[in-house]
This record gives C-alpha cells, sequence and structure tokens, in this order.
C-alpha cells in the first residue's frame, strides 16, 4: 500500500529532519510511528501525504509515485482543522463535494453517526468541544473512504476518556473497512492499543531505530501483563527506560 | 463501541459519559433595552431649540433645529431634496464600486502572489501617502469639473481600505486551513473560492465599511470643489446665501445617509459572518 523508500528531508542548511528512512506498510495493516519530539515524525507523514515533498528518496502509494496530495490517501491534523465557516455537516462533505448531493447527504450522515455527531450535523464548528471537533475531523476524513489513513497526533489533545473512546472507534472502522492506518503518537499505550507494528524513530538526523512487531491478540488490555512488557521493550528502545 | 472487554475501570465513566446534546435555540429572545445613547443627543437638542427661541443663541449663525428640519422639509416640498440626495448617493455609489472593484482585483493578487506584492504593494503604499486631496487639482485638470473627476475622487477614497484589508486579509489565511484544502486536491480557483474567500472574507468586509465612511468623507470634498448639485453644493450655497439652516440641513443628511448606508454593510456582515467565534459575534455588535 504504502512504501517509503530512502527518504531524506533537510530544512535550511542544519536541520536534517530525516535521513534515508524506509518503511513498508501493507494494506489493512496499522502502523504507529513513535520517537522524541522533533525527530521527523510529522515530516515524514506529511511527506507520505504529498503535502511536503522529500528531499532525496521518493514515496510510493499502491506502486505508483507520489506528487501532491492522493485521492485515496486521508489526513488526520493534531488540531481539528474544522473550516469555521462551514457547518459540521458541511464540513464533513468539503471533500466529497464532487458527490452527487443524494449520496453526499447519505455518506455525511452515516459518517456523523459512526462518530456519534448526528446531532450536530447544522451547527457551527466554534459550538463544539475539543473531543467533538476532533471526532467531527474523523468524520471529514473517513467519508471519502480512504484506503490509506494518515494520522498525525490525532488525539494528543483530548482527555484520556475521549481518547480512548476515539481509538476504540478508530478500530471499530478499522475493522469494517480495513484501511491501512499510519499513526504518529507519542503515547506508547496507544500505539500498543492499535497498531500491529511500532516504529521507534531516533532524531538528529530522524531515521528508523527500530521496529516492534505487536501481536497481542485484539482488543488489547492495557493492564495485561504482556501490554505492560511490550511497553517497557518501546521505553527502553526510546532510551528512557525506568 | 467495542468496548466490552475493556474492564478498565474507566469504562463505566466512558460509557456514562452524557451525549453531549446540540446548543438549544441559537438566539434567545432580546429584551427590548431603553436606548440609553439617545438620553444626552435628545436633551441637547432641546437646550439647543430652548436656546435658539429664547433667543441667546444668534439665529443668523446657529437656527433652531426646528428650523433646521423645516428647511429639509421645505426642499422635500420642492423636489430639489430628492435631486441633491440622489445625485450625492449617485456618485459614493460609482465611486464606492469603482474604488473597491479595483481594490478586490488588486488586493487579491498583492495578497495572493508575493512576487505581484513586492512590484506593486511599494508603489501602492507610497501613493496612499499622498494626502487625497492633493490630487483634486490634478483630476479637475485632467477630467474636468463634472463627474468623473469627482467619483475617480471619491474611488481614490474607498480604494486604500478596502485593498489594505483585502491584502492583509489574504495574507492572513491560515495556512493550515489552506492544507485542509489542498489535501483535499483543491488548487487554483477552487481554493480560493472554497478557502480563500470565506476566510478572507471578515477583513475583507471590514475594509468596504471603512472604505464606504471614506467614500462619504471624499464626496463632501468632492462636492465642495465644485458642483451645482448634490449634498455637498448645499453646503457651500448655504455658506454663500448665509443661511446656516442649509448647511445644518446637508450636514444632518450626511449624517443619516451615512449611518444608514454603513448599518447596511454592517447588517450584511452579520448574515455572512454567523459562523465566526469572536467576542464581538451573537449579537453584541
Ligand atoms: N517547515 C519547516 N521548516 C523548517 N524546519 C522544519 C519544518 N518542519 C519541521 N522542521 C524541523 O524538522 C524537524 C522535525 O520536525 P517534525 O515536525 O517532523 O518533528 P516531530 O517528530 O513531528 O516532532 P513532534 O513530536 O514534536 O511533533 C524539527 O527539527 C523541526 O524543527
Ligand atoms: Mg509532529
Amino acid at each position: 500500500m504504502l512504501r517509503i523508500e530512502h527518504v531524506g528531508k533537510q530544512f535550511g542548511p542544519q536541520v536534517v529532519a530525516l535521513h534515508d528512512v524506509s518503511l513498508q506498510v501493507a494494506p489493512g495493516e496499522i502502523v504507529a510511528l513513535v520517537g522524541a519530539s522533533g525527530c521527523g515524525k510529522s515530516t515524514l507523514l506529511r511527506i507520505a501525504a504529498g503535502l511536503e515533498t522529500p528531499g532525496t528518496g521518493r514515496v510510493l502509494i499502491d506502486g505508483a509515485p507520489v506528487a501532491g496530495p492522493h485521492p485515496a490517501v486521508g489526513f488526520i491534523f493534531q488540531e481539528p482543522r474544522l473550516l469555521p465557516w462551514l457547518t459540521v455537516c458541511q464540513n464533513v462533505e468539503f471533500g466529497i463535494a464532487g458527490l452527487p448531493a443524494a449520496e453526499r447527504t447519505e455518506r455525511s450522515a452515516a459518517a456523523l453517526a459512526r462518530v456519534g455527531l448526528s446531532d450536530f450535523a447544522g451547527t457551527w464548528p466554534r459550538q463544539l468541544s475539543g473531543g467533538m471537533a476532533q471526532r467531527a475531523a474523523i468524520a471529514r476524513a473517513l467519508v471519502a473512504r480512504p484506503g490509506l489513513l494518515l494520522l498525525d497526533e490525532p488525539f494528543s489533545a483530548l482527555d484520556p476518556f475521549t481518547k480512548m473512546d476515539l481509538q476504540d472507534h478508530l478500530l471499530d472502522i478499522w475493522a469494517d473497512d480495513r484501511p491501512t492506518l499510519v499513526l504518529v503518537t507519542h503515547d506508547l499505550e496507544e500505539a500498543l492499543v492499535l497498531a500491529d507494528r511500532v516504529v521507534v524513530l531516533r532524531s538528529r538526523p530522524g531515521r528508523v531505530h527500530q521496529t516492534f512487531a505487536v501481536d497481542l491478540p485484539r482488543p488489547r488490555r492495557r493492564t495485561a501483563p504482556d501490554f505492560q512488557a511490550q511497553k517497557q521493550l518501546l521505553l527502553e528502545a526510546l532510551g528512557v527506560a525506568a | 463501541m467495542s468496548n466490552s472487554t475493556l474492564t478498565l475501570p474507566s469504562l463505566t465513566v466512558r460509557t456514562a459519559a452524557p451525549a453531549a446534546r446540540p446548543p438549544a435555540a441559537p438566539r434567545p429572545p432580546r429584551r427590548w433595552q431603553w436606548p440609553l445613547g439617545a438620553v444626552l443627543p435628545l436633551a441637547l437638542l432641546a437646550l439647543w431649540e430652548i436656546l435658539a427661541r429664547a433667543g441667546t443663541l444668534p439665529p443668523n449663525l446657529l437656527p433652531a433645529p426646528s428650523k433646521v428640519l423645516a428647511t429639509i422639509a421645505g426642499l422635500a416640498r420642492t423636489g430639489e431634496l430628492w435631486h441633491h440626495l440622489g445625485l450625492t448617493l449617485a456618485r459614493v455609489g460609482a465611486g464606492f464600486v469603482l474604488g473597491s472593484a479595483a481594490a478586490t482585483a488588486l488586493g487579491a493578487l498583492t495578497g495572493y502572489a508575493p512576487l505581484a506584492r513586492r512590484l506593486l504593494d511599494p508603489l501602492l503604499q507610497g501613493v496612499r501617502n499622498i494626502p487625497s486631496l492633493a490630487w483634486v487639482p490634478l483630476f479637475i485638470l485632467w477630467m474636468g469639473i463634472y463627474e468623473t473627476s469627482k467619483v475617480v475622487l471619491i474611488a481614490v477614497g474607498v480604494f486604500f481600505p478596502v485593498y489594505l484589508g483585502l491584502m492583509s486579509g489574504v495574507q492572513g489565511v491560515d495556512r493550515k486551513l489552506v492544507e485542509v484544502g489542498r489535501m483535499y486536491r483543491l488548487s487554483g480557483l477552487a481554493l480560493v473560492r472554497r478557502v480563500f474567500l470565506p476566510a478572507t472574507l471578515p477583513a475583507y468586509l471590514v475594509g468596504l465599511r471603512n472604505g464606504l465612511g471614506l467614500g462619504w468623507m471624499f464626496v463632501v470634498a468632492a462636492e465642495i470643489m465644485g458642483a451645482t448639485k448634490g449634498l455637498g453644493f448645499l453646503l457651500v450655497d448655504g455658506q454663500m446665501t448665509g443661511r446656516p439652516q442649509t448647511i445644518l440641513a446637508a450636514i444632518l443628511l450626511f449624517a443619516v445617509l451615512g449611518r444608514t448606508t454603513d448599518a447596511g454593510l454592517a447588517w450584511l456582515s452579520r448574515r455572512l459572518l454567523r459562523w465566526q467565534d469572536t467576542h464581538g459575534a451573537n449579537g453584541n455588535n
């Protein structure tokens, strides 16, 4: 689905954000990227999305090199980024404006129902709480039925309850449509609850340090000893073992 | 939700989290409030009227408000009033349309394209620093004393606030929202229409309101500099013929017209910007 081949990226003469990063993601796989702040996770995701051009190397989606945003790719940003002049429903329909009106309405209604915002279709973004706004953003990304969904710390600004709720939502959605998910997170438990594979990046320059396969059965229990053991391994890989 | 197998204590909290309701009726019925701001002007008017009738104020310099109103009524009866009003409105209207159209084109260009900004903006900023009335003699020389020079002068006045408002508005569009547009493969005109235009609207509308205000200022200048009709002409006429009530009538009419047209734009802004999440939104404008 997604192939990242020897991607490097430099900002200015000093900052080497990424150096020779290669990563392959199979269709339907969930990959989590973790690593210290500033190690290039967002940059890597933005390059994969076609929002940024790689300095060296290339990115392939379904075998074709990426040159700009791809129709089958959805992106969920750290902030909701709803357009304030559109209602929640219009925001959700933003990405599918080309479809016939009837199908648009049907799809956005389904997407809003999925994230529990059916009652808020007609409200302005300013009337939503932070968690609700992020759910609306998830609906906006899902409504286009992306084959590959890139998520840059999608839940990091949310309270723990909303966060776990949305992680479950995401897994439900994944169970239905099996999109490929690549997610950046600072939350190791989130990575372990969601991902099939956790990629640990190191900074200066940003590069792949280690990859962990998470073969815990789903649904995963955060309290299970295996789960905590995996978390310990990740902490060690990040160099913050306690 | 597939949270049935999670046995964390937080589960109960999560499922119990109340499904929030959509906000109730957007506008609670607003109680009519006594217009406190009207008290002082009315009191002053009353005082003025009393002093004028008592002869304390010299009638050849400051006639009573009732006399000013009578002058307006008289002008309305003879039909002259509508002539003056219509012509002044037409001049402001034409200048406003012309000035804001030019400002919209140039402001959008310099806001959107850095190259155009580097090329054009220094020149325009330089021109902006010329006190606009300094153009009057030149415009008269170029375009004569009649309508063209007047409309162009008004257009110059309207141009700059609209231009500045739009340019800074376009420049200030949130990069993050533009990125959302790009993620959905919008570019060129579609990106402008669906992201830049609505995002710029608040700043643009403020520019238009400022521009209209200057338009009213400049129509006075244009009509004073030589006109045989229009409210500005009434000002000069009142001075020449020593009738302060005519001058005051014209001033009053300018105030009413300026306020009305601005209120129109303000109403339009509120309608178009209902989505805004600002301190001034939601009625307390
Ligand atoms: N547009 C840019 N211009 C210049 N430098 C940039 C730009 N974007 C990122 N960088 C630099 O590239 C490096 C990686 O940034 P990036 O945002 O990818 O980090 P990150 O891993 O996502 O960090 P965080 O976890 O804090 O979000 C940083 O050193 C940052 O300063
Ligand atoms: Mg980041």
